[in-house]
């Protein structure tokens, strides 16, 4: 069985400056429907469409509806990350309810929130990626693999990757069993309401949540980080490719007091070059090139509608693009950590990297995306134990209001992979208009109607494709960005 | 095989919080699944829907993911699990399904859409042409021995991409089944995910016994056989007429707050959550994610039926 079927046959490859395309579809081990269709020049990619396979219309589904519900139907937009839409919907809510937390409302949403991005960013390395660097066994779904899977780690390098696989299996379960503790159950928790959360911690979970989480910050700390900076050094190559348009966004996410002024990972725009304050104002979404109706582009969220057109003329995804000062900005881990720029944990540290901008140019290749997830784990992990002496066993979570006749509200947070806007208008009582911009929007997301490329395409750019029928690189850079 | 069947429904039905189906271990039962799943090759699609139910089935704790893949199930198409990706991974389902045809299991996470002929969901391309679910569920269906369908989107009223307001015309497999005269027999495990005792069960009933006793919405009898209300632990605060004001006030029934408990059919009020750590109604409220009005006739969600 062949790879990945060029469109043209095989020795059109390597013929020296013809161009072929290769495409990926479906784009496994990632959350949805996704294709990438590469155009592959001298063994090196020099063109790139990603398209998004599927359309839900929550947007839609929202219409009418008790504003309350939005949070638990949100939620169900991405199974890996429903607490990050819990998250931004709450914060749509209390913003349109006007409602202000409890000190331990907000610590206990912290709690929820970072005890499923332990388990998004561990799941995401062990389970989405890693088989693109180690060997799984020889027994499906581990087979079938690329005939030249282009796996360079040595055997016992290989078994090590292979046992802690398995062992994060078990790591992440025990990250949902925290999550569950104070958020009921998950996927999809029931804790995360407007006014705060559901469950005042009792001494008895608190202590649950803290064993728990013992297991999984040595898990984080012995064999997680040492495995990603180990990749680093048997795939030097892949720290330098990828680079994309080197602008991130980040809205910043883990608020560290009442006042919503410090936050453990900070709000924040690069573009080329360029530190700036975010200005949620300059987001609007293209759909030129998406198979939505071309008089709904442009828009901000605020302003945002929902009117898909499949099939649409010259568009190739359902994905919008959205764009900040209209230009393409990368989000996620990386994005995150560049723009915070924290210290980094003590593997690196002896590596020589103190900061996450220590890196450079290679903070932004395929692997350097992994570094900084696995370094934010460490960071999200440091600030889930503070916050577990700082959480008062008995005292109130939640405040009760009621639903406003009318309201507006603005929910900002960073879903694991990436910035993520809720925006809800409520008239008569009920959601008027409620627009979701994801994460994976921003990353995954097509031309906009300036002609730029999305991030992933644009990072695909120059990522070395040298055996069409096995690219494997492609799906690697993909994957980097945990769309 | 040294379990009989009444005494493997016994064992999923009677489990206490957080012991999952841990019969599994039983090694005669074991032994039998090795056996089964290498005659019996899963393949597990995905439509419209967020990967929730699979994520679900990572949590099983009792037998352990790690046992299912490698010894109880042989899953040889799941697009968030398996190592391989685009047409490589196409060919290899369907040879599956071509050499298993009327023994493989189906099982299908997600809706349907059926609306602009089944474009609001393309799941991958053969040949350099679109393929949708609906064309997928429709050729894996006809070959399949049986077909689990998983979670509210593969059931009923296709869950939420099926909610009122929605454009795709999202279905369940069932109806799709129906529509196109697939007569493979459909086993319904709903929920929002689904527990994954209820998955993992389910599979291994199918495997090993066959298809099990349904109640009148497909579902297996011995998980969602009993009503979540009438069996709560906070029943008697219903009894006393004490109820819950916010929900952080535990000491009542959580009526008022909109549990959905009254309608709802499944075990979760003794088998808990995420190794028995936690349940809904214990943290908030019931929304009713197991029944076919999930989620339009369970809305409001917080406000008291």
């Amino acid at each position: 069985m062949a790879g990945c079927k060029p469109k043209q046959g095989p020795a059109a490859a390597m013929a020296p400056g013809k161009k072929i395309k290769v495409a990926v579809d479906p784009v496994t081990r990632i959350e949805g429907h996704l294709k990438v269709e590469v155009e592959v020049k001298d063994g090196k990619v020099v063109d790139a469409h990603c398209s998004g396979g599927m359309f839900r219309g929550f947007e839609n589904i929202l219409k009418g509806r008790d504003p309350r519900d939005a949070s638990q139907l949100t939620q169900r937009i991405c199974g890996v990350c429903p607490t990050a839409h819990a998250t931004a919907s709450v914060r749509a809510l209390d913003d349109a309810f006007n409602v202000k937390l409890t000190t331990n409302g907000r610590i206990v949403r912290n709690l929820i929130f970072g005890a499923n991005y332990l388990q998004s960013h561990i799941l995401h390395f062990y389970h989405l990626a890693a088989l693109d660097y180690v060997k799984g066994p020889d027994v499906a779904p581990f087979i079938p693999r690329y005939q030249n899977p282009d796996i360079r780690v040595d055997a016992k390098t290989n078994a090590v990757g292979v046992d802690q696989y398995l062992k994060a299996l078990e790591i992440r379960r025990i990250c949902h069993e925290m999550v569950a503790l104070f958020g009921g159950k998950m996927p999809h928790v029931q804790g995360l309401v407007v006014g705060g959360t559901t469950e005042i911690p009792t001494a008895d979970k608190i202590v649950g949540f803290l064993w728990r989480f013992k297991k999984v910050k040595e898990f984080i700390e012995n064999e997680y980080l040492p495995l990603v900076y180990a990749l680093g050094s048997v795939y030097p190559d892949l720290l330098e490719t990828g680079s994309g348009w080197k602008n991130c966004i980040s809205y910043g996410v883990f608020p560290l007091n009442d006042e919503e002024t410090e936050f453990l990972l900070k709000p924040g725009v690069f573009t080329d070059g360029k530190d700036y304050p975010l200005d949620p104002a300059k987001i609007k979404e293209y759909v030129r090139y998406s198979w939505f109706h071309d008089a709904d582009t442009g828009l901000h969220p605020s302003e945002g509608r929902t009117n898909p057109k499949p099939g649409k003329e010259g568009a190739y995804s359902f994905v919008k693009a959205p764009r900040y000062n209209d230009k393409p900005h990368e989000a996620g881990p990386l994005a995150r950590m560049w723009i915070t720029n924290p210290e980094l944990s003590p593997v690196a540290q002896k590596a020589g990297f103190k900061r996450m901008r220590d890196l450079g140019d290679k903070a932004f290749s395929i692997l350097g995306r992994h570094i900084a997830r696995a370094e934010e784990a460490y960071r999200v992990a440091m600030a889930v134990e503070k916050w577990l002496m700082e959480v008062k066993p008995g005292a109130e979570t939640y405040v009760k209001v009621d639903v406003p006749e009318e309201g507006e509200g603005m929910g900002l947070t960073e879903a694991p992979r990436g910035s993520l806007l809720h925006y809800i208008k409520i008239k008569d009582s009920v959601i008027d208009n409620y627009q979701v911009v994801a994460a994976t929007i921003w990353n995954a997301s097509p031309r906009d109607d300036m002609g730029q490329r999305g991030p992933i395409e644009q990072a695909l750019i120059g990522v070395p494709v040298p055996d069409p029928k096995n690219p494997v690189n492609v799906g690697r850079l993909i994957r980097a960005f945990d769309p | 095989m040294s379990l009989k069947r009444r005494d493997f429904v016994k064992l999923c039905a009677g489990t206490m919080a957080g012991l999952g189906i841990s019969q599994l271990f039983h090694p005669g039962l074991l032994k039998a699944m090795e056996g089964a799943a290498k005659n019996t090759p899963v393949i597990w699609i995905q439509g419209q829907g967020c990967t929730g139910c699979s994520v679900s089935l990572l949590n099983t704790v009792h037998p352990s993911i790690k046992e299912v893949l490698l010894k109880i199930i042989s899953l040889e198409y799941h697009p968030t699990v398996m190592a391989s990706e685009g047409e490589l991974a196409l060919e290899h389902m369907f040879e599956i399904a071509e050499q298993y045809k009327g023994k493989f299991f189906l099982a299908v996470e997600g809706a349907i859409p059926k609306a602009a002929n089944g474009m609001y969901c393309i799941v991958g391309e053969m040949e350099g042409k679109e393929l949708t679910m609906l064309e997928l569920v429709t050729q894996l269906g006809k070959k399949a021995a049986a077909t689990v369908a998983l979670g509210a989107c593969a059931c009923y009223n296709a869950g939420i991409p099926g909610a009122e307001g929605n454009l795709t015309e999202a279905s369940s497999v069932k109806a799709i089944f129906e529509e196109e005269g697939i007569a493979t027999p459909v086993v319904n495990v709903p929920g929002c995910p689904p527990h994954p005792d209820w998955m993992v069960g389910t599979i291994a009933h199918v495997l090993l016994y066959g298809v099990p006793e349904l109640d009148d919405n497909g579902r297996p009898k011995l998980f969602y056989g009993l009503n979540i209300h009438e069996n709560c632990p906070y029943r008697g605060y219903y009894e006393s007429g004490t109820m819950s004001p916010v929900f952080t006030q535990k000491q009542g029934c959580r009526y008022e707050l909109g549990c959905k408990g009254p309608v709802a059919n499944a075990d979760c009020w003794k088998r808990k959550w995420n190794n028995g750590v936690n349940w809904c109604v214990e943290n908030a409220v019931c929304i009713g994610c197991v029944e076919p009005g999930f989620p339009d006739d369970m809305s409001p969600f917080y406000e008291a039926m």
